[in-house]
């Protein structure tokens, strides 16, 4: 009887807004920069599954097309994030986002 | 089945995504990333999207989780973070509030919206096929964004190198020197 059950477009965006959920809360909670920044990717991944819940739904492949475009927008974001991490903790070892919170150098 | 599959890579997206904000340990966060990032694979392999299954695995549990590591390692970082010190008690119980509220909200918009989105409408495009559209779509409709996009990448990669280059004394002392000499020629073109 359970497997008959075929998961539709509504199982998968609640799967999505509890990922994302979870995300947004580590993002407020965490204090290590590079915590906060896989948290950012939990987020993104949240997103990228509804697109491609939304993509199968209306049978429309420009949903598929906008997570190809958040994956390189994420990995951009990545590169330039990290260096900014690397060039901060290079010059404050063991900041966390409190030490940041002023940009003085 | 597909229930199966369905719960068995949600439980490691969810799983995973605990991990992150819960463990002590930056490197332990990160291989708890890439539990999430795979279950978020097999979810997109089961809604027909295999080009971008593979992507997720290749970039994001491939690269970007290896960045992340290396980073870690690279500053030295992997240390156990005590979690217990909090200088702002009050944040951790408005954030648990806002996520319960987040998620909340959004599942009881979606349970009210469900009807519309009882039933997949079945894709045209399987297996190859589904290559072939994205490309068709990506290559026909959203060519200048492809293009732009690597225009933003070749930013961020000149953009991290100049952030993360270290100057060498030499170099300093020379850009000193250099801005002297122009101050100094500034005075005498002052003078005159």
């Amino acid at each position: 009887m359970l497997a008959a059950i075929i998961p539709t477009t509504t199982y998968y965006l609640v799967l999505a807004s509890v990922l994302f959920a979870i995300g947004a809360t580590g993002l407020l909670i965490r204090r290590n920069p590079l915590v906060m920044f896989m948290c950012i990717e939990l987020m993104l991944n949240a997103v990228n599954l509804t697109f491609v819940a939304f993509a199968i739904r209306f049978a429309n492949i420009d949903g598929q097309t906008a997570v190809f475009f958040v994956m390189v927008v994420a990995a951009a974001e990545v590169v330039v994030g990290l260096g900014i991490i690397i060039s901060i903790l290079r010059r404050r070892p063991g900041a966390t986002a409190d030490d940041l919170a002023e940009l003085r150098g | 089945m597909e229930l199966l599959v369905f719960v068995l890579s949600s439980a490691m997206v969810l799983g995973g995504a605990i991990g992150v904000v819960a463990l002590r340990n930056p490197v332990h966060a990160a291989l708890s990333l890439v539990l999430t990032l795979f279950g978020i694979a097999v979810h997109f392999v089961s809604l027909e999207a295999h080009f971008l299954a593979a992507v997720q695995v290749i970039v994001y549990a491939g690269a970007i989780v290896v960045l992340f590591l290396f980073v870690i390692m690279l500053l030295g970082v992997d240390k156990a973070e005590n979690l217990q010190i909090e200088p702002f008690p009050v944040q951790r119980w408005l954030a648990g509030i806002v996520g319960l509220g987040l998620s909340g909200m959004l599942i009881a918009s979606i349970v009210r919206g469900r009807d519309t989105l009882a039933e997949n409408e079945p894709l045209p495009a399987s297996g190859d096929d589904n290559i072939r559209a994205l490309a068709r779509n990506l290559f026909t409709d959203h060519v200048f964004a492809f293009e732009f996009t690597s225009v933003l990448l070749i930013v961020a990669v000149a953009g991290t190198v100049l952030l993360t280059r270290k100057t060498s004394p030499d170099e300093k002392a020379a850009t000193a020197e250099q801005a002297a000499r122009l101050q100094a020629s500034q005075r005498q073109q002052a003078d005159q």
